[in-house]
C-alpha cells in the first residue's frame, strides 16, 4: 500500500513539480480559456450580423419590393453571402477551417493564439447566428405585428419588442454553445497553439509517463464545464421565474 | 361630403399564393382573399363587417393599416395615398390602432410599460405624461389596479380590454378590431363588447370585424357583408339584418342567428 502511493507520489512529482512542469499546464489552461472567451466574444458580434441580414431579408423582402426599394437588392447579396458563409462552416469540420486559416488566410501572422482565436471565433459566428434566428423566428408572429401596427418600424419593434423575448428564450442554449466552444479549442495544438490539451500532451511526451498529465487535463475540462453548466442552470431558473 | 371620409378603399385587390401544404387549394394559382373591394369610412362612423370564414375579412382589415400589402388598389387615409410607394407607413400607422384577436399584448412588459412604451418611443411623450394618460383610461375600463401586473396575471376579457387601451393611448385616429372576442370566453365576451361601445358613443371611427351580430345591429352605423373576396351587400344594421337582399346573406345570417 505504502509502496503504491510513493509510486503515485513519484509520478505526480515527474509530471508537475520537476521543472516546473505544472507552469506550462497553467499557460495552457489560461491561453483555452483566453482563446474561447474571445472566440466567444467574435462569434457573438458575427452571430449578431449575420442573424439580422438574415432576419431582416425574410421578414422584408415582401415590403422592400412593394416599395421598389433598392436596398433590396443590396440585403439580398449580403443575405446570399451569409448563407455560404453557414454552408461552409456548419459542413466543414472545425479542424479543417483552423487549418486553413491558419495555413492560407493568416499564413505570414505571428501570434498563433489570436489566429486561432479568429478560427474558432469565425466557426462559432455560425452557430451562434442560427441561434439567434432561431429565437427570433420562435416569437409569436403577433408580437411583431402589434409592434408595427403601433408605428414602430422593423428595427425598432426589434429592438423594443422581438430581441429582448427572444434573448431569454436562446440565452441558454447560448452558454452551452460557448461550452461546446471550451471543448472545441482543444485541437488549437495543430497549429502550435499551447493551449491545455496540448500542454498536457507535451509533457507526456517528455515524461513518457501518459496517466497523470492526460488525465489532468480531462479532469480539467470537466470541472470547467461542469461549473459553467452549473451556472447555466442558475440562469435558466432564473429566467423561469420572471416568466410569469 | 366627401372631407368626411377617413379611409377610402378604391378596388383593393390581395391574392395569396396558395399554402402548398393544403389539399384544396390543388391546382388554383392564387387565392383572391380580396377581390375589388371598395369602401368609404367616414369620421365617426362604426363600420361591422360580417361574413363566413375565409371570406377575405382579416385581409381586409389588415390591408387598411397595410400589415397585408395589396396586390392592386389603393387606400386613402386622411387624403394620402398610404398605398404609394415611399408612403410613411409608420407615421400613418400610429393613427390607426389595431386590436388583435389573440391580444398581443408584450408577455416581457408590465401592463403599465405595454401602455407607455408606443408614446414614449414615437410620440415623444416624458414617462410621466405617458404614464398618466395610461393610468386615466386605465381607470376608465376598470383595470387601474392592474397596472404593475404582467398580461399573464391577466384573464382574456382583461387582457383584451389592456390591448384596445394600449391602442388608445396612441391617440389613434380610427379603431380597427379583427374578432376581438373571438378568443374569449363566453362570460368575458361582454366586458370588451361594453367598452367597445362606450368608445363608439364617444365618437371613435372603428371598424370591427365580428361574429357577435348583437353588437353590429346595436353598434354598428354601418354593416358590410363580405363572401369570396367581395363586399356583397352592405347597409343599414336594419337593412342587412331585417331586409336582406342576396342568398348568400340570407343563408349567412341562417347560420348566424339562432
Ligand atoms: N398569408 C396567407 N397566405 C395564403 N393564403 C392566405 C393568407 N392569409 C389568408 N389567406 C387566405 O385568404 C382568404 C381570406 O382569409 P381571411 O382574410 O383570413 O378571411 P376571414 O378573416 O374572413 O376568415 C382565405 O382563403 C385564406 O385561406
Ligand atoms: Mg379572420
Amino acid at each position: 500500500m505504502a509502496e503504491w502511493f510513493e509510486q503515485i507520489k513519484a509520478e505526480f512529482d515527474l509530471n508537475f513539480i520537476q521543472a516546473d512542469r505544472w507552469k506550462s499546464m497553467l499557460t495552457g489552461l489560461e491561453n483555452t480559456l483566453l482563446i474561447t472567451l474571445f472566440a466567444a466574444i467574435i462569434g457573438i458580434i458575427i452571430g449578431i450580423i449575420v442573424a439580422a441580414v438574415r432576419t431582416t431579408y425574410d421578414n422584408n423582402s415582401e415590403s422592400m419590393k412593394y416599395n421598389g426599394s433598392i436596398s433590396y437588392y443590396i440585403l439580398k447579396f449580403f443575405n446570399a453571402i451569409c448563407k455560404i458563409y453557414l454552408t461552409i462552416i456548419r459542413g466543414t469540420p472545425v479542424v479543417v477551417q483552423l487549418l486553413i486559416i491558419y495555413f492560407i488566410i493568416f499564413a505570414t501572422s505571428t501570434n498563433d493564439i489570436m489566429v486561432a482565436t479568429f478560427a474558432f471565433g469565425i466557426n462559432s459566428g455560425a452557430y451562434v447566428a442560427e441561434i439567434f434566428r432561431g429565437g427570433i423566428m420562435s416569437i409569436d408572429v403577433g408580437q411583431f405585428e402589434a409592434g408595427r401596427a403601433m408605428g414602430f418600424n422593423y428595427i425598432q419593434t426589434m429592438i423594443y419588442v422581438i430581441i429582448p423575448q427572444a434573448f431569454k428564450n436562446v440565452l441558454p442554449t447560448l452558454l452551452n454553445e460557448f461550452i461546446a466552444l471550451l471543448k472545441e479549442t482543444s485541437v488549437a495544438g495543430y497549429v502550435g497553439v499551447l493551449d491545455l490539451t496540448r500542454a498536457g500532451n507535451a509533457i507526456r511526451g517528455v515524461t513518457f509517463s501518459a496517466f497523470m498529465p492526460l488525465i489532468a487535463v480531462a479532469l480539467i475540462y470537466l470541472a470547467i464545464v461542469m461549473l459553467l453548466t452549473w451556472l447555466v442552470g442558475i440562469v435558466e431558473r432564473r429566467l423561469r421565474k420572471n416568466e410569469r | 361630403m366627401n372631407d368626411n371620409v377617413l379611409i377610402s378603399v378604391k378596388d383593393l385587390k390581395k391574392h395569396y399564393k396558395p399554402r402548398k401544404n393544403k389539399k384544396y387549394t390543388d391546382g388554383v394559382t392564387k387565392i383572391r382573399a380580396l377581390d375589388g373591394i371598395n369602401l368609404d369610412i367616414h369620421k365617426g362612423e362604426v363600420v361591422v363587417v360580417i361574413g363566413p370564414s375565409g371570406s377575405g375579412k382579416s385581409t381586409l382589415l389588415r390591408s387598411l393599416n397595410l400589415l397585408e400589402y395589396p396586390t392592386s388598389g389603393q387606400i386613402i387615409f386622411e387624403g394620402l395615398d398610404i398605398t404609394a410607394p415611399h408612403a410613411k407607413i409608420n407615421k400613418h400607422r400610429r393613427k390607426m390602432g389595431m386590436v388583435f384577436q389573440h391580444f398581443n399584448l408584450f408577455p416581457n412588459m408590465t401592463i403599465l410599460k405595454n401602455l407607455t412604451i408606443a408614446p414614449m418611443k414615437l410620440l415623444k411623450k416624458s414617462k410621466k405624461e405617458a404614464e398618466e394618460k395610461a393610468m386615466a383610461l386605465l381607470e376608465r375600463v376598470g383595470l387601474a389596479d392592474r397596472a404593475q401586473a404582467y398580461p399573464s396575471q391577466l384573464s382574456g376579457g382583461q387582457k383584451q380590454r389592456i390591448a384596445i387601451v394600449r391602442s388608445l393611448c396612441m391617440e389613434p385616429d380610427v379603431m380597427l378590431f379583427d374578432e376581438p372576442t373571438s378568443a374569449l370566453d363566453p362570460e368575458m365576451v361582454g366586458e370588451v363588447l361594453d367598452v367597445m361601445k362606450e368608445l363608439a358613443n364617444e365618437g371613435m371611427t372603428m371598424v370591427v370585424v365580428t361574429h357577435e351580430m348583437g353588437f353590429a345591429k346595436e353598434v354598428g352605423d354601418r354593416v358590410v357583408f363580405m363572401a369570396d373576396g367581395v363586399i356583397v351587400e352592405e347597409g343599414t344594421p336594419q337593412e342587412i339584418f331585417t331586409n336582406p337582399q342576396s342568398d348568400r346573406l340570407k343563408d349567412f345570417l341562417a347560420k348566424v342567428i339562432v
